[in-house]
């Protein structure tokens, strides 16, 4: 078996990274995960494996680039008195929900790739368990508790059902 | 797998921003010289042709006939994996092949990448720009320019494995009796091409 052309690769998996950069760093720097997922994805592509599971490596990357971002975040300085409303002239793609990203950024980190990873790019909990570095049980316990808490706070924050 | 919906509405995506990512993804993979092979399609009276490009020059030209899913998976194992659809490399090309068919253009000035011809092949190639615009020869004459006379079924191959018809025009090359031959995008786009050059 050959490798596929590149192009064939972000047809396929494009839209499933983007969903998964959009849970772990928010909908802002998704896109900016996105490109840098790629492009190190194509830099690496001649060397896969042919037999790789392409979605599997693809969300590895998207990870390390997840984490980039959520460091460079946390060193920019911050103002001391009060936090501005994380408001945005990009907007939020397809005008979703800002509660749930709230929601969503809200959770540890864990919980929050576990359960990108697991219901958004449908990784089973072995190959989660390798991305975070922990084991699959964790990684399973890690989803399950991500979403117990976006149910959590939805319903405390929202009122009404949560559909 | 069991979604729970509040995972579900994580889910919707607008097509328009994978569209703006993926034509950025192009750009930077070329800023950053991972874009081995470029491409594009483009609509022309003999088709939709393939057009690819290293950052060489223009590497193939592809009828619809040929598949171009199944040409740009042989670029893959021939050439590099590393392929986008990036149309801005080909821009030049596309605009000289629509001049062509337009009947404004006699030759093009394009860099070409040969590499995917070899010997005596690649000889034959690099002697059909010599049959000017509008004219025709025979394989067997071909065969005479290329160095080797007795060579005419060669000359055959070589055409018909022609990696860049239109632009290297083998479709000029014809039977001695004066019909047409075979052509790789099929005779139809072979009595397109020569009706064209014999109009102008």
């Amino acid at each position: 078996m050959t490798l596929k052309p590149f192009e064939d690769v972000v047809a396929e998996h494009g839209r499933t990274v983007l969903r998964v950069c959009r849970a772990v760093v928010g909908p802002v720097d998704a896109e900016d995960a996105w490109s840098e997922t790629f492009i190190a994805a194509m830099r690496a592509y001649p060397d896969l494996g042919p037999e790789s599971n392409v979605e599997a490596w693809l969300v590895t990357i998207a990870h390390r680039k997840a984490l980039d971002h959520i460091r460079a975040r946390d060193r920019r300085p911050v103002p001391t008195d009060e936090l501005p409303e994380q408001t945005t002239d990009r907007g939020l793609p397809g005008g979703h929900d800002p509660e749930l990203w709230k929601a969503v950024g809200a959770l540890p980190m864990k919980q929050r790739a576990a359960v990108a990873y697991h219901y958004l790019a449908g990784l089973p909990y072995t190959e989660i368990a390798v991305i975070l570095g922990n084991s699959p049980a964790a990684s399973r316990r890690a989803a399950a508790d991500g979403v117990a808490a976006l149910r959590k706070t939805l319903s405390i924050s929202v009122s009404g059902d949560i559909t | 797998m069991n979604m729970p919906d509040i995972v579900y509405s994580l889910y919707p995506l607008d097509s328009p921003v994978e569209q703006k990512l993926r034509e950025r993804l192009a750009v930077a993979a070329a800023e950053a010289g991972l874009l081995d092979v470029a491409y594009r399609t483009l609509d022309t009276p003999v088709g939709s042709l393939l057009l690819a490009a290293t950052d060489r020059g223009l590497v193939r030209v592809a009828f619809p006939s040929q598949d171009h899913d199944a040409v740009l998976q042989t670029l893959a194992e021939q050439i590099s994996p590393r392929i986008l659809r990036a149309p801005a490399r080909l821009d030049r090309v596309a605009h000289e092949i629509d001049e062509y068919f337009l009947g404004r253009r006699t030759s093009f000035d394009v860099p070409l990448d040969f590499r995917l011809s070899k010997g005596f092949r690649l000889e034959v190639l690099r002697h059909l720009p010599d049959i000017d615009y509008g004219h025709t020869a025979s394989y067997a004459a071909v065969a005479v320019a290329a160095g080797s006379p007795k060579a005419v079924r060669a000359v055959g191959t070589a055409c018909a494995l022609n990696p860049l018809p239109v632009v290297v025009p083998c479709h000029r090359v014809v039977r001695s009796d004066g019909s047409m031959g075979q052509y790789a995008g099929g005779p139809e786009a072979k009595s397109i091409l020569l009706t064209l050059e014999a109009a102008a």
